[in-house]
């Protein structure tokens, strides 16, 4: 094993491959960040109208969710790259197609655990918010969004984790990624055994601060 | 200030509110009791409109809970309510479960709210709690820091359902006692409650239910000591005995 194959291209891994600093357009960060908070704000809205009292807002809401649970992500980003262009005539760029892909889909997994989380907070707290007249609105942005969120944090950490892994399906439309940015080294360098081992621990690394700093949100978000 | 005419509601195919009429008047104290499942809860919950009724209309203020123009919020805003479980907002503290309403609903500022709510806090004896969160309060506490909440908007009626049912027993006087001074100081109140001798020296009129009906209506020395329905009869007997 000889590990100098990596030091040798660390920049090109770490500034190109996760962070997205260089010639490619590319970055594992780059896509993984704004698309988990674009993401999250959309599954909130989709999550809200899943419980909308109206059905002209239900369900469309239900048939979105349904819709892309059911698909293959692959198949959406191929869908945004070459479908959409041809409808609307114009070529679009990697990062904005990769980007909309991942945020369509996502939110549509996002929402099902916005919903949830929602529904997991007991019937009585929204009787006695509405009881000293707050508006449905304020009833939800006050009492039941910040308990809901907390119940939440579990699930839409792994989400988001998975997420962050997923971001590495870019690739197939020439986004250079830490996994893309691992294979054009290793096509020059042969070294997969050095290269492969070296992302997989960025990953982890990755992820694992994520399920640790939920852990510690949870904790310091239950009262008392 | 409450009226309710000929009000039938139904769970499905469950009738639960069998052609109620009922008045209450400003500063009158009211208890209703009756067997668990006869409909207490649905009445009073349809005060404001936490339920919907299938028939019948029900008055507040001579405004019409059916009136389509009608500003649910604002009225809401005027009835406080006293659930059985306190549900207090967990993610809070006492004193911001206190200041939430008056703060988003009356647009009161936050140093006026917490002196309103500094001084609930003291009346219902708990001013050293503003702080805790309901995880660290007892039962009794957090009942009156919920009664708190509801005062807080300065309410014209307050509605309680068995407001001391999930208390253990030294917690209940406490609680009673916030609810007795309410009613000396002349707030029309409407009490779901199994506590015969809060009913006695507090109520000014005891509901007797049954069956989604009202069997049994009259003041309290009537009620106990000369009771008109068999059922209301048993009743006692059994409340009375333990
Ligand atoms: N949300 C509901 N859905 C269906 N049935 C209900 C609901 N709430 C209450 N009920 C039924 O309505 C009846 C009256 O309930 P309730 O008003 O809670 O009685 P009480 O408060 O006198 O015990 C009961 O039979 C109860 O099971
Ligand atoms: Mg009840």
């Amino acid at each position: 094993m000889d590990f100098t194959v990596v030091a040798k291209n660390i920049d090109f891994l770490i500034l190109q491959g996760l962070l997205g600093f260089g010639n490619f357009v590319g970055g594992t960060f780059r896509l993984a960040i704004p698309a988990i908070v674009l993401g999250f704000i959309l599954g909130i809205f989709i999550g809200l109208a899943r419980l909308a009292r109206t059905p002209w807002i239900r369900i469309p809401a239900m048939v979105y969710v349904e819709f892309f649970r059911g698909v293959p992500l692959v198949m959406v980003i191929f869908w945004f790259w070459f479908i959409i262009p041809l409808l609307l005539r114009v070529p679009l760029p990697e990062y904005g197609v990769a980007l909309t892909a991942f945020v369509v889909f996502e939110a549509a997994y996002l929402g099902e655990i916005v919903r949830a989380g929602i529904q997991s907070v007991a019937r009585g707290q929204a009787e006695a918010a509405m009881s000293t007249g707050l508006t449905p609105a304020q009833t939800m942005g006050y009492v039941i969004l910040p308990q809901a969120l907390r119940n939440m944090i579990p699930a839409l950490v792994t989400q988001f984790i998975v997420l962050f892994k997923d971001t590495s399906l870019a690739s197939i439309i020439g986004y250079v990624d830490l996994t893309k940015a691992a294979e054009i080294v290793n096509n020059r360098e042969i070294r997969p055994f050095e290269l492969y081992l070296f992302i997989a621990v960025v990953y982890w690394l990755c992820t694992y601060s994520m399920s640790r700093y939920a852990r510690y949100l949870e904790r310091r978000l239950t009262p008392g | 200030m409450i009226e309710f005419q000929s009000v039938n509601k139904w769970y499905g195919s469950l009738h639960v509110l069998r052609g109620i009429n009922l008045r209450i008047e400003k500063g009158e104290v009211v208890v209703v009791c009756g067997p668990s499942g006869s409909g207490k809860s649905t009445l009073i919950r349809c005060i404001n409109r936490l339920e919907p009724i299938q028939s019948g209309e029900i008055l507040i203020d001579g405004k019409r809970l059916s009136d389509p123009s009608l500003d649910l919020t604002a009225l809401r805003a005027e009835i406080g309510f006293v659930f059985q479980q306190f549900n207090l907002y967990p993610h809070l503290s006492a004193m911001e479960n206190i200041v939430l309403a008056p703060m988003k609903a009356r647009k009161i500022s936050r140093p006026e709210a917490e002196e309103i709510a500094t001084r609930l806090l003291e009346r219902v004896g708990i001013p050293d709690k503003a702080a805790s969160y309901p995880a660290n309060l007892s039962g009794g506490q957090q009942q009156r820091v919920a009664i708190a909440r509801a005062l807080a908007m300065q309410p014209k009626i307050m509605l309680f359902d068995e407001p001391t049912s999930a208390l253990d027993p030294e917690m209940i006087n406490e609680v009673l006692e916030v609810m007795s001074d309410l009613a000396g100081e002349g707030m029309t109140m409407a009490v779901v409650t199994h506590e015969m001798g809060f009913a006695r020296r507090v109520a000014h009129r005891i509901l007797f239910m049954d069956e989604g009906q009202i069997i049994e209506e009259g003041s309290p020395q009537t009620f106990f000591e000369n009771p008109s329905s068999p059922r209301t009869k048993q009743f006692l007997s059994k409340i009375l005995s333990h």
